[in-house]
């Protein structure tokens, strides 16, 4: 039928005055390869030192969207080429925003994957190094031990928060601490940093006092928020006849909250914290204020300064040393790591909430 | 037979329901009193900056408000350049999630965004320095010969590249997550049937967005953009490792002498700072905070009609 149809040689009224189908993309690819080919002739004449992709990409897209528009306009008229040339103008920004995560991505890979894979990074700390040696160990360990105790001290609080907040707050002190969460998930890290910094100097009377636990109280402010939202967001989740049931069979308010909310809720809030110290490991700016820098492994989050990944990063990249490469290939590979350790975490958290999260729905 | 002097029925009072209660209360507090402490602490610490004569202060700022204004104005000044990038690509990304990819792909490619808010703000620092900074400079240098008539591209170039105009840049693509989350969100509330009635009214797919979808996200997009606008004025090592900062009042786009921000200051300064530079960079850091909770706050009224959606979720 449909053949038949096809073959006969009449004029479709419903695809008159329109472009045929898939010509967006085609123009867009071949866009792209005229835009390649002028990238490629200035190469081959000396203009640039290597290709240029991300200029043949961000041109040939900017191309593609004029022409879309006046072909369009020519074609199907004026309404339709406006909608076409915002089509194409939302395509050009989602594209925009690949540039830089693919370019980002690719430079920290490229830089940091032959330093982070030879066996001295996740060996050695930088005591005495002046070489190309030196690894992360230091580092690794402050960066696990603060992450850690300001997950300690903020998974409680957070968590007690969201059910106040679910099951038990109504009123003005609800209203107000909702309110201010949502600021606080607004604090700028480095305030953070200098709360903790100010803190811990007054309670030691030391104005130079640094140590890991005043990171982790920095990173603590900062993650208390996010965990108090994700949670708050997860116990709403759990359906009220579920409590009702519970409280129908006479069991008290607070074990119904610990054996039925919880339970059924807990994948999600893990999901949710887990989310969190993703968020927090990789802040810089609260640790080189509160924590600050060493080149020495230091277990005791109390005492002396706490050296951590993203400062290491830091440091590595801002005081270069003679040989600058090698501050350089530490300061990538140390990038990687960060990167590495966020996905993992990521994709960990996404995990728990596809398998652990209980079946609503039947 | 019912007993009629029985009154109002009372529930039993448990001890373990008030120990709970109890410390979810407690928990809540101790929000406020953190949020409170950050403030008072701060306060305290920043004092002896503000009463400070002048020859003490660094930058030899014959008094704090000398020091703090052109950090201020630089902060402002990266933070809405930033935002004149961030805003339309972000929208532009949110309506293509939501209203133009294809449904099946279209999570995916939230989570794609979703990965530029997985990367450490220092690994940002680090492309800008190395990657941007290097590949925008024979741009900058073109754009300062062909296009000086532009007030703001006048001045010496810098060789570089790690102009405030960079730092805008990479900022815009640190807070684009957060924004593009919050504005997909409101995009996807739009009610389904006044997107239908308009397609259904014979209107392009354009003509629905302005019509059905824009005025209904409106408050939406702005509070998203005030969210990312805080994120850009708090964000430090970005600034900090690709800048290359100057105590000046400068809208100069493309010179070395740009005006540093609070945030990038105080990461520079402070391992090296003590006394009386100490005090100034936490009240600089004071009026930081002072700023972005305002600009927070404001956010977070205009999008408080729907709770939904708060960018820590």
């Amino acid at each position: 039928m449909a053949t038949e149809l096809a073959a006969r040689p009449i004029v479709n009224s419903l695809t008159t005055g329109r472009l045929p189908r898939g010509s967006a993309w085609m123009l867009l690819v071949g866009c792209w390869i005229l835009l390649g080919l002028v990238f490629l002739l200035v190469q081959l004449a000396g203009g640039t030192t290597s290709f240029n992709i991300v200029g043949t990409v961000f041109c040939g897209t900017i191309l593609f969207d004029i022409l879309i528009y006046v072909l369009s306009r020519l074609v199907e008229g004026a309404r339709r080429a406006k909608d076409r040339l915002v089509t194409s103008l939302v395509t050009t920004a989602f594209i925009i925003v690949l540039l830089p995560l693919v370019s980002l991505l690719y430079t920290v890979v490229a830089n940091g994957l032959g330093r982070m894979i030879e066996p001295s990074f996740f060996t050695e700390s930088m005591r005495n190094i002046l070489g190309e040696d030196g690894g992360v160990v230091h580092a690794l360990i402050g960066t696990l031990e603060i992450t850690a105790a300001a997950a300690i001290i903020s998974i409680p609080i957070g968590l007690l928060t969201s059910i106040y907040l679910v099951e038990y707050g109504r009123g003005t002190l609800a209203r107000v601490i909702t309110f201010l969460v949502d600021v606080m998930t607004g604090i700028p890290s480095i305030v953070a940093g200098l709360f903790a910094f100010a803190l811990f100097a007054l309670i030691t009377g030391n104005p130079g006092y640094r140590s890991g636990i005043s990171g982790s109280v920095a990173l603590a402010v900062l993650m208390i928020p996010i965990v108090v939202r994700s949670s708050e967001e997860m116990l709403k989740l759990v359906p009220n006849e579920l409590r009702e049931a519970s409280y129908a069979l006479g069991v008290p308010k607070w074990l119904t909250i610990l054996k039925i909310v919880i339970p059924t809720s807990i994948a999600g809030i893990t999901t949710g914290i887990t989310l969190a110290i993703a968020r927090v490991i990789g802040e810089t700016a609260p640790l080189i204020v509160a924590a600050g820098f060493t080149t020495s492994v230091n277990y005791d989050l109390f005492n002396n300064p706490m050296m951590t990944l993203p400062a290491f990063a830091y440091q590595q990249y801002s005081q270069q040393g003679a040989i600058q490469s090698d501050y350089i290939n530490r300061a990538w590979a140390t990038a990687l790591t960060l990167i590495l350790i966020v996905m993992i975490l990521n994709l960990v958290a996404r995990l728990v909430a596809r398998f652990f999260s209980p079946k609503l729905g039947r | 037979m019912t007993t009629e002097s029985a009154g109002r029925i009372t529930a039993k009072i448990r001890r373990g329901d008030r120990v709970f209660s109890t410390s979810t209360v407690i928990a809540g507090s101790i929000i406020l009193a953190i949020l409170a402490a950050v403030a008072i602490f701060l306060v305290v610490q920043s004092f002896p900056a503000v009463v400070a004569k002048s020859g003490t202060l660094p930058n030899a700022a014959p008094n704090f408000w000398v020091y703090v204004g052109p950090l201020i104005f630089g902060t402002i000044w990266a933070a809405a350049l930033a935002m004149i990038f961030a805003v339309p690509i972000s929208i532009g990304v949110a309506l293509f999630i939501s209203h133009y990819a294809p449904r099946r792909i279209a999570q995916v490619l939230g989570y794609i965004i979703d990965l530029l808010a997985a990367v450490p703000s220092v690994v940002f620092g680090l492309w800008g320095a190395n990657v941007l900074a290097p590949a925008l400079a024979p741009f900058y240098a073109w754009l300062n010969t062909n296009a000086s008539w532009f007030p703001l591209f006048q001045g010496s170039v810098s060789a570089t590249g790690r102009t405030i105009l960079t730092v805008a840049i990479v900022l815009a693509v640190m807070v684009l997550p957060i924004m593009t989350a919050v504005n997909r969100e409101i995009f996807l509330q739009t009610p389904r049937l006044h997107e239908e009635a308009a397609l259904a009214l014979g209107a392009t797919r354009w003509e629905m967005i302005r019509t059905a979808v824009l005025p209904f996200a409106r408050p939406g997009i702005v509070s998203a953009s005030m969210l990312g606008l805080g994120r850009a004025l708090g964000e430090t090592m970005a600034v900090a490792i690709v800048l290359s900062p100057a105590v000046v009042y400068s809208f100069l786009l493309l010179t070395p002498q740009n005006p540093e921000t609070i945030a990038g200051n105080i990461a520079l300064q402070f391992s090296e700072a003590s006394g009386v530079g100490l005090s100034s960079l936490i009240a600089s850091g004071l009026v930081l905070f002072v700023v972005t909770f305002i600009v927070n706050a404001i956010a977070r009224y205009v999008v408080g009609r729907r709770k939904e959606f708060s960018g820590a979720n």
